[in-house]
């Protein structure tokens, strides 16, 4: 493992020389002709299985994470950061859950603060039926092994001293769910602390890379045509969120997925006054306060396709009007900036972990609105179906081939809102 | 926020008026019990999810209640133009046997 | 004493009377038409904020929008507002505001003793450490999350109110300076609908801090007045300020905010206007006449309370009548810094310039140039006391000497403009880097829709400004279809020295050896930082962005942008056009969430739907339900009851005597057309060829996905009209797909079909007694049993009323849904109530009804369905008309392998073998009592009541291969307590049903 190591220690060190000697946080290098695995996609994901591949199986050779813009530049540096594992069905919890483990050694497994913050999430309930998939959801967790409580409306007040839980409002708060060992991360510093590990493990990152075209016979991957020149490689694993139709298509395959615009804005910094996630189905929002003092707001998609990293305006107006319903003082708050991602959605708001019809051609994708707090988990998982060639029984149930089947695992009411 | 022509009213409105109604002119198998569980899967669930030119439906739910077409661009999200199902669907079909012969 | 009030022709305050303001618990005056920035800089109010890292003293840099600094809290209760920019505060008498930042003051901030050691936090500095011990993480969390945040959240809801306002304009001009203005005169001359915003109080942009401007012969104000004179005058035209364009989204939407009382005195500010106004205007054409931003040069402590901008010095000046200095520094690349220099010095100041530019001159004596001199370091403690400035190298970025130091009291610097092209890039859009400009431009010829107009496309000089401003305006009035010529305003050119762009000025060190050079002043961001994010590898300008935070503030980088985007070029070694700028994103200044949201507030954030008979059940003390968009009857309580009771009583009136419920809200569409009936063959799971007018079906509607998506009785109303009900929830779903499907896949199909959900009025009369109380109100349809059947419907008179009585039953007991026109709903409940007075008639809930249902095994569609169950699993295949023609929605999907397999969930019923224990609505089912690693769950619960008329505890789960479970005892665990439970049928009364066939 190359590199140098971040503490205090090495800042005081670096400090005193101007900060002149840092090391880069990962290689700059060059494209080379071939590798052994490449993962198309440097993103969290991408970047998180690159890593995980160098590391828990350095027997599969040379890889490299090619990246057509800048490392994490999609919707890693675009999410509202919410991590937590609180999803309903077995296989759903289980990946969501290995994942949250992961963050809990995170920062000090990749020696990169990532600012990994468990300060709890709250999905909150509004209806009977609400309340009834609470509970479900609940009860699922706990049998699960994942931390879950439900709480009814005067434990929500009681926990979130700042929302309106009065049956004034126009949906008033019934109850909630909790997950005490959930809460937020850091994005951009989670891509960047992949990268640099990766980095250190010798994986090839390279940027400004985008992949044009699949070279496939004898229904074998042999090589991908890039902007940088060919790269032969027999191993390719395409971790790219909302292209990974374009991908798909240059294997002449399709996806049961549609990329559509998914919206978010900030508030200004302000004092501390959330101390943690708030999520509603109902008004369709959640919030969160970010170390920096501003509030993270995100809700649902823009109902249309849409590769242009924005949506339509008034997505943005009744997410501000659901966070009011809620917080009614929050209206005299100001949105500082507003910005959009590309996220792929599935039918039943699973992700996809799967061979392909193309030997050597694997897709990881479909994450849709809640791909953040899977960052790890996925690219650990990814990383040993690249490896083994098999989806390891954390990624057994998400193959693509279940939209054939029947056997869809649907998620949408865990997923909530967005997430 | 688009603005959409709708060509049923004949009148151009703010994209609050109408819902987006998924990729335009998928074939149903007309004899659903002939073909296999991955050819009837690939109907109900894969999609193009095309970056570029895209022709979509959109209904116009606050108004008309007509489905149309829509041919737009989901990288840039220009549009080329709205028109009706059938009017539509000629026009779809000569971009589709473009796209083969490429 | 550094600032002060010196009164001069022209300025825009009234000086003659007088506003008492406070600041920081300290009171002050000041004079209307000041901002907060200028009253306290005209007492020298000097420092504002501590930055976030290091702690160290700010002070106001500019006099608008750009301010990163002077954050203040504004008001306070329920009417205090975080981080307005002081620049932006617009006086008014007794106006409070306190800075946001320092503690535990301004004047002594903890942060400022850690940032003695700022050398270790630099940029990213946070993910190198506060990582060990792990666990004490969240201290670390709670430290940062102290000092880094600003102003104060409100904790009180906002009593103040926000709209919406839609425009549909030929031309919307954005920006009332000179360019704009010229704009909106030019639209409006030729007669089109034109509507023109300003961010500002009052028209006029820059030329209300340019003493020197000349148009058409007329000084600033004068052609101000006499523009704003002729566009009053056009009745299609209309003008707002304090109005910021704050977006610009697909086919020329753009979204502005108007602040239209926050200017004002709590106490006199109307209650009927809206506090913002958030104006949607749709434009034929948009003219961005969005102006430019100086930038300040990069230098060390620049961030010293007064060092400021050549500009804001300007506007302070002949705006607001406050001089920000005695004794001034001015740096700069071009002749902007002389017009400065004179203004100040004719202002009684002692100025010296320190031109960049080797071949500088003073225009007069009033005022020393040092040309070919910049500034390497300011100096001072808590705020600037003089400069060093060096010599430089006459064309590279180097100092050739040692340098003075110069005593000062306010520092101005000018590093050029910053074209203000945030609209323009909100589609993705990126600017054009000119170099000979050395600015980011929006191209002068704009694009479809869009025209620029003025120094945001590089014109810098005034007048090159309006002669571009006129011919973009020729190309604006020729696509909407005027041909009008127009005329150029005439306007001097004055001589001027070529600018020589810099950005970081040399002090004769590597950088971060001296002094720290600021680029970011809110986030703390130096040139240092930069050039370690590239050292680092950073080097996209989005990871250098988020790598160091630049741009990241309130002021959203609008005067640290740019000179990021140089620096960062020049540390890569590559050419700026290559670097490029980072995205431009909404909102181009903050915008209130109030604003957002408009009236989507309070009552009115969501319809509230009431059936036409809601009164009434309010008037019985009906508790309410929320489902969906509607309030529906929960249970009625009597007094002293609670839910349970009032439920229990309400069941038993239902099974044994006669009950009445509201049933309005399901969905109701009317199928008409020869092909209805194929139609419904089509959409439905189940068979309707054979069902006779008169006669009622139970409907089940599958996805393509095979799954169950919604339920509930259609009735054969004429041989080519059909009356499909619904779910409540699900009514407009339903809508939608039958069209799609008709219009996309079947428009050969003569069919159509009509919400009329709010056409009738449902009346659900339940129980034994039913007939009875329909026979006091209704004489003309024969109700003797063999005559109206189950399943039947009729049409008749009750009450005196057209009404079609449909007999179904979704309580499995006799049962008469009355179905009236809605305006006589409550009538004809108001009836069925007096009819049944002596048979105690009683009304029941959305509470009640899910017992009854419950306890005869009928499903709820989203209860005891999530989307996943076919019908099958469901053990409806009686519902599932395999034999149709047509494959029917949802068919080919029952037999894929996973759909058809064995042990799927299963709906059963329960009965915990404690018949006092009622289960938990979502409780888990497993084979064991106890949990291990080998238990899988098999289930959950779905409905769980207790059954009055059993006396019991009943529920419906849906279970793994639950149907070959019968009689098996399953455990139901739930908060960790486990009930058993055996399976068994999930209809728990009358199981041949004969009690919905009396």
């Amino acid at each position: 493992m190359r590199g140098q190591n971040y503490s205090l220690w090495s800042l005081l060190k670096h400090g005193f020389k101007n900060h002149q000697t840092w090391e880069p946080a990962w290689e700059r290098v060059a494209l080379k002709p071939s590798y052994d695995v490449v993962i198309v996609g440097g993103g969290g994901h991408g970047l998180a299985t690159a890593y995980y591949l160098a590391k828990n199986h350095p027997q599969v050779g040379r890889i490299a994470v090619l990246e057509k813009g800048y490392l994490g530049g999609g919707n890693t540096a675009r999410n509202t950061t919410i991590v937590r594992s609180n999803y309903l069905w077995d296989e759903s919890a289980a990946i969501y859950e290995h994942s949250l483990k992961l963050w809990e050694g995170l920062t000090e497994d990749l020696n990169f603060n990532v600012m990994f913050s468990q300060r709890g999430v709250f999905n909150l309930g509004h209806t009977l039926q609400d309340m009834r998939d609470i509970e479900r959801r609940v009860n699922a967790n706990a049998l699960q092994g994942i931390d879950a409580h439900v709480l009814n409306a005067r434990e929500v007040k009681e926990k979130i001293p700042q929302l309106d839980c009065s049956r004034s409002r126009r949906y008033p708060v019934l109850g909630a769910s909790w997950q005490p060992r959930a809460g937020i991360a850091h994005h951009d510093a989670v891509a960047r602390g992949f990268a640099r590990a990766a980095s250190r493990l010798g994986v090839d990152l390279i940027e400004g890379c985008e992949v044009t075209g699949m070279d496939i016979s004898g229904g074998k991957i042999r090589g991908l045509q890039t902007n940088l020149g060919m790269v032969k490689t027999e191993r390719v694993g395409c971790v790219a969120a909302g292209h990974s139709s374009v991908l798909a298509k240059m294997a002449g395959l399709r996806m049961p997925l549609e990329s559509h615009p998914l919206q978010a804005f900030v508030s200004e910094s302000m004092q501390r006054v959330i101390d943690t996630v708030i999520m509603s189905n109902a008004v369709h929002g959640y919030l969160s306060q970010s170390d920096k003092g501003e509030l993270v707001i995100g809700a649902g998609i823009d109902s249309y396709l849409g590769y242009g990293q924005r949506g339509s305006p008034h997505v943005i107006e009744h997410t501000a009007a659901a966070i009011i319903e809620l917080f009614p003082q929050f209206s005299r708050v100001r949105m500082n900036r507003q910005w959009g991602g590309i996220v792929d959605v599935t039918p039943d708001a699973c992700p996809i972990i799967s061979k392909t019809a193309v030997q050597g051609l694997f897709f990881n994708c479909g994450w849709g609105t809640g791909g953040f707090k899977a960052t790890p988990g996925s690219g650990h998982v990814f990383a040993d179906m690249l490896a083994q060639g098999e989806p390891n029984a954390l990624a057994r149930s998400f193959s693509v081939d279940r939209f054939h089947t029947g056997h869809l695992i649907d998620e949408h009411g865990a997923a909530g809102v967005a997430h | 926020m688009f603005l959409l022509h709708c060509p049923h009213c004949g009148e151009t409105r703010d994209e609050e008026e109408f819902s987006n109604a998924g990729e335009a002119y998928i074939p149903r198998p007309l004899q659903p019990e002939a073909v296999d569980d991955a050819t009837w899967g690939d109907y109900v669930f894969m999609r193009r999810n095309t970056k570029g030119w895209f022709w979509e439906q959109w209904q116009h739910t606050a108004a008309c209640r007509k489905v149309f077409a829509v041919k737009r661009n989901t990288a840039t999200y220009e549009i080329a133009g709205t028109w009706t199902l059938a009017e539509g669907k000629a026009l779809f079909l000569a971009d589709m046997a473009k796209e083969q012969t490429k | 004493m550094s600032g002060s009030r010196v009164l001069q022709a022209g300025t825009r305050i009234d000086s003659t009377r007088t506003v008492n303001f406070s600041f920081d618990g300290r009171d002050y005056t000041g004079h209307p038409g000041d901002t907060l920035a200028s009253a306290l800089l005209a007492h020298g109010v000097r420092r504002m904020a501590r930055s976030f890292k290091y702690g160290r003293p700010r002070g106001i840099i500019g006099a608008g929008a750009e301010e990163p600094n002077a954050l203040v809290q504004l008001g306070t209760g329920a009417l205090t507002t975080p981080n307005v920019k002081a620049t932006q505060a617009e006086l008014y008498e007794g106006l409070s505001a306190r800075s946001t930042s320092g503690w535990p003051s301004l004047d002594f901030d903890l942060k400022s003793v850690l940032g003695q050691g700022s050398r270790f936090m630099p940029a990213g500095f946070y993910s190198k450490t506060f990582k060990w011990p792990q666990k004490l993480w969240p201290l670390y969390e709670t430290v940062i999350r102290k000092f880094a945040g600003f102003g104060d959240a409100p904790a009180e809801p906002d009593p103040e109110d926000y709209d919406h306002l839609h425009h549909h304009v030929d031309v919307l001009v954005v920006g009332g300076g000179a360019c704009g203005l010229l704009a909106a005169l030019q639209a409006g001359r030729a007669g089109l609908k034109t509507l023109l915003l300003d961010e500002q109080n009052e028209l006029g942009g820059w030329l209300l801090s340019d003493p020197n401007a000349q148009i058409d012969g007329r000084s600033s104000e004068a052609y101000i007045r006499s523009v704003q004179a002729a566009l009053a005058e056009m009745p299609h035209v209309t003008v707002l300020v304090r109005t910021t364009a704050f977006g610009m989204y697909e086919q020329n939407l753009v979204q502005a905010v108007e602040l239209l009382q926050d200017h004002i005195a709590p106490g006199q500010r109307q209650a009927h206007l809206p506090r913002h106004r958030m104006h949607k205007i749709r434009a034929h054409q948009v003219v961005l006449a969005t102006g430019a931003i100086e930038r300040p040069l990069v230098f060390g402590n620049n961030d010293l309370p007064g060092v400021m901008t050549v500009s804001a010095g300007q506007t302070f000046l002949h705006r607001y009548g406050v001089r920000v200095g005695q004794r001034v520094v001015i740096c700069g690349t071009s002749d902007l810094i002389h017009d400065c220099a004179e203004s100040l010095a004719k202002a009684g100041a002692q100025v010296t310039v320190a031109d960049v530019r080797h071949s500088a001159v003073a225009r007069n004596g009033s005022y020393t140039v040092m040309a070919g001199h910049c500034i390497a370091e300011a100096t001072g403690g808590g705020e600037v006391k003089g400069v060093k400035l060096v010599p430089l190298h006459p064309t590279r970025d180097e100092t050739t000497g040692a340098g003075s130091f110069l005593a000062c009291d306010v520092v101005l610097s000018s590093g050029g403009l910053s074209p203000t092209v945030h609209l323009f890039c909100h589609d993705g859009s990126r600017p054009q880097w000119d170099e000979s400009l050395a600015a980011f431009v929006a191209p002068h010829t704009g694009r479809k829709g869009v025209a620029c107009a003025g120094s945001v496309t590089g014109a810098f000089e005034l007048a090159d400004a309006l002669a571009q401003t006129t011919q973009a305006m020729q190309q604006v009035l020729a696509a909407c279809g005027k041909t009008d010529t127009l005329p150029v305003p005439s306007c001097p050119q004055p001589r001027r020295l070529q600018p020589r762009p810099m950005f970081r000025l040399p002090d004769g060190k590597a950088e971060g050896a001296g002094a720290k050079a600021f680029v970011d002043y809110q986030n703390d961001v130096s040139a240092a930082d930069i050039e370690l994010a590239v050292r680092e590898n950073y080097h996209s300008i989005e990871h250098v962005k988020r790598y160091t935070a630049l741009g990241f503030g309130t002021d959203q980088g609008k005067l640290s942008n740019v000179n990021g985007f140089v620096i960062t070029a020049r540390a890569l070694k590559r050419p700026v056009s290559e670097v490029g700028t980072t995205t431009y994103r909404p909102a181009y200044t903050p915008v209130s969430l109030g604003a957002l949201a408009g009236t989507m507030s309070g009552e009115l954030f969501d319809p509230n739907r009431y059936g036409a008979i809601h009164a009434s059940h309010v008037a019985r003390g009906a508790a309410l339900e929320p489902v969906g968009q509607w309030q529906r009857p929960w249970y009625f309580a009597k007094p002293g009851e609670d839910l349970h009771a009032a439920v229990a009583r309400e069941c038993l009136a239902a099974r044994n005597g006669v009950a009445v419920m509201d049933a309005s809200t399901l969905g109701k569409i009317q199928i008409d057309g020869p092909d209805a009936r194929e139609f419904l063959n089509r959409i439905y799971a189940n068979a309707w060829t054979q069902l006779a007018v008169g006669k009622c079906r139970y409907g089940l509607m599958l996805d393509e996905n095979g799954m169950v998506m919604d339920d509930g009785v259609t009735a054969c109303i004429e041989q080519n009209q059909f009356y499909m009900t619904t779910t409540t929830g699900g009514a407009a779903r339903v809508l939608n797909w039958l069209e799609r499907w008709h219009q996309t896949e079947w428009p050969e199909l003569k069919v159509w079909m009509t919400s009329v959900t709010d056409h009738w009025s449902t009346i659900a009369l339940v129980g034994p007694k039913s007939r009875a109380v329909l026979a006091k109100l209704c004489a003309d349809i024969d109700l003797s049993p063999d005559s109206f059947k189950f399943m039947d419907w009729r049409a008749g008179t009750v009450h005196g009323l057209p009404v079609r009585v449909f007999r179904i039953s979704f309580s499995g007991e006799l049962s008469y849904e009355l179905n009236v026109e809605s305006g006589y709903g409550r009538a004809l409940w108001e009836a069925v109530m007096a009819a049944g007075a002596e048979f105690d008639i009683t009304p029941y809930g959305t509470e009640t009804m899910h017992v009854l249902r419950a306890e005869k095994g009928f499903i709820i569609v989203g209860q005891d369905t999530d989307g996943s169950m076919s019908p099958m699993d469901l053990d409806m295949a009686w519902a599932v008309g395999l034999k149709k023609p047509f494959s029917f929605l949802g068919k080919r999907s029952l037999s894929r392998s996973d759909t058809a397999r064995e042990g799927r969930k299963q709906l059963v019923g329960l009965l915990p073998e404690d018949p006092a224990s009622v289960l938990v609505e979502g409780a888990q089912i497993m084979e064991s009592a106890t949990v291990g690693a080998q238990n899988q769950m098999l289930g959950h619960v779905t409905s769980s009541y207790h059954s009055a008329f059993l006396g019991r505890s009943i529920a419906m789960a849906v279970v793994a291969g639950g149907l070959q479970r019968k009689e098996q005892t399953l455990y139901v665990h739930a908060h960790g307590k486990v009930t058993p439970a055996k399976v068994g049928s999930s209809v728990f009364v009358d199981l041949k049903g004969d009690r919905q066939n009396v």
